[in-house]
């Protein structure tokens, strides 16, 4: 049974996101249980690669989380042990003239707003990437880019909530909220009532659904993609690499499968490719139509990888939201209800700021950033 | 006549249907691969083709399971250091 007292704060969802809002909530002196239906990072979390990720954001409300989530995280990475956090940069990449102005066009204006982007020309990136096809365009270089392993970077910061007197309970699944008239007073779940000041959905690609608890519609989707994995190799990429068009994919509306070449090392040696985007609902079946896709996009970019193995693929759901913005901030429709959710591929990266914006508007502080691009109710 | 394969250049006698890993070990081998990290020894652990294990190189493809490989004649098997890819270093 869950212990019968009231707690400041309920967190629906230990993925990466429900983790950082527990931790900054704690940090506050909040006493702070978090719930899950599954495991700690058993879903978008610990189905993708970490990133913390500037260089595929356009000037706008998310490059500004992404900016501040990214100091974030540094400061994360100083205070707990061991999340592999590598700031190992990004090398974006054109094949064609013209995907090189486009390219250099977002690069000018993402340094406006205040992101370190430097352009690398065709005969120099063979300096950044040996292996490199050697027929490319040209690219840019956003050395703030970094990454984190996903899985325990959420364990660590909820164990470092449960430090500060935060309850963890993994495999308790909620089935519905605690209300008084509109106000949400705590969640219901199958071992028992758990009453709250506040409850935070960060509920993943089932955040939608946690919303539908409470009468409130949240258009989340899960978009399927798939990661290939190379056996052990050397360091043969040093940066995340990816081409120019991958941006393109990530905001795409389409529904239909998208491929665009991402390909990393990793402190393990695996090469990791993605990345492929589909809206499937929650289909687990491997396509190996899309692994042979992505294979050849990544040999496009690192043709030495034709002679290597792929020894295992992965899947996992991105929470899709419409604008492809995530809901974070109190609920206007349901006092006592805030959303932290709908990342899509973003959330590791995003979710330091989001925790921290969270975190203020429980104690009722003027958030660091405007919140209302990421208002639950803008699509009602 | 012994069907033989080659570990580093020196035949090892095998039986129809064994497996390299197998007629290593009844040659007395039970290491033939070190590890990415410490370099230390590895061979044949669950002997069933699950752990990845017994990694060696055969005909110039590293990463082969010596425990489900069929020994073939003529076979050109070699020991494998970390990764088997040293080449692709930069």
């Amino acid at each position: 049974m869950i212990r019968p007292s009231p707690a400041d704060v309920v967190v629906i969802g230990a993925g990466v996101v429900g983790a950082a809002c527990a931790w900054h909530l704690a940090r506050m002196g909040l006493s702070v249980t978090v719930v899950d239906r599954g495991p700690v990072a058993g879903g978008t979390t610990g189905a993708g690669e970490g990133n913390l990720l500037v260089s595929d954001k356009a000037p706008g409300p998310e490059l500004e989380l992404a900016l501040l989530s990214l100091k974030l995280w540094q400061g994360i990475a100083e205070e707990l042990p061991d999340v592999e956090y590598d700031r190992k940069g990004a090398l974006v990449v054109a094949d064609s003239a013209p995907a090189l102005r486009g390219l250099l066009q977002t690069a000018a204006k993402q340094r406006d707003a205040g992101v370190q982007a430097h352009p690398v020309a065709a005969t120099a990136l063979a300096e950044y990437e040996p292996h490199l096809a050697s027929d490319l365009a040209g690219g840019v270089h956003y050395p703030d880019d970094a990454q984190v392993q996903p899985m325990l970077a959420a364990a660590r910061l909820l164990a470092a909530a449960r430090d500060l007197g935060a309850q963890l309970r993994c495999h308790v699944e909620v089935t519905g909220l605690l209300r008084s008239g509109e106000r949400v007073t705590g969640v219901r779940t199958r071992a028992g009532d758990l009453r709250s000041g506040a409850v935070v959905n960060a509920a993943g690609t089932w955040a939608g659904e946690i919303a539908s608890m409470a009468g409130i519609r949240l258009p989340i989707a899960p978009r399927r993609g798939f990661i290939l994995v190379t056996e052990p190799l050397p360091r043969v990429v040093r940066h995340k690499v990816y081409a120019a068009d991958y941006v393109a994919a990530v905001e795409s509306d389409d529904a239909d499968l998208q491929v665009s070449p991402v390909v990393e090392g990793t402190a393990a040696g695996p090469v990791l490719i993605g990345s492929s985007r589909e809206r499937v609902g929650h289909d687990r079946t491997i396509s190996v139509d899309v692994l042979r896709r992505l294979a050849a996009a990544a040999i496009r970019l690192f043709p030495v990888l034709a002679g290597v193995a792929a020894i295992r693929a992965y899947r996992g759901f991105r929470p899709y939201t419409p604008d492809h913005l995530p809901v974070i901030g109190p609920d206007p429709r349901s006092p006592g209800l805030l959303h932290a959710c709908g990342h899509e591929g973003a959330g590791v990266g995003l979710a330091a700021g989001t925790g921290h914006l969270i975190a203020q508007s429980v104690f009722g502080e003027a958030p660091d950033l405007d919140l209302r691009p990421f208002r639950p109710e803008r699509f009602a | 006549m012994t069907a033989t394969f080659n570990l580093d250049g020196r035949p090892v006698p095998f039986r129809a249907g064994q497996s390299i890993g197998a007629a290593l070990i009844a040659a007395g081998v039970l290491s033939w691969r070190s590890t990415r990290q410490g370099g230390r020894p590895r061979g044949i652990f669950c002997g069933i083709g699950a752990c990845f294990d017994c990694l060696i190189m055969v005909d110039g493809r590293p990463n082969t399971r010596a425990c489900i490989e069929p020994a073939r004649d003529e076979l050109d098997v070699r020991r494998q250091d970390g990764n088997g890819h040293a080449e692709l270093t930069v």
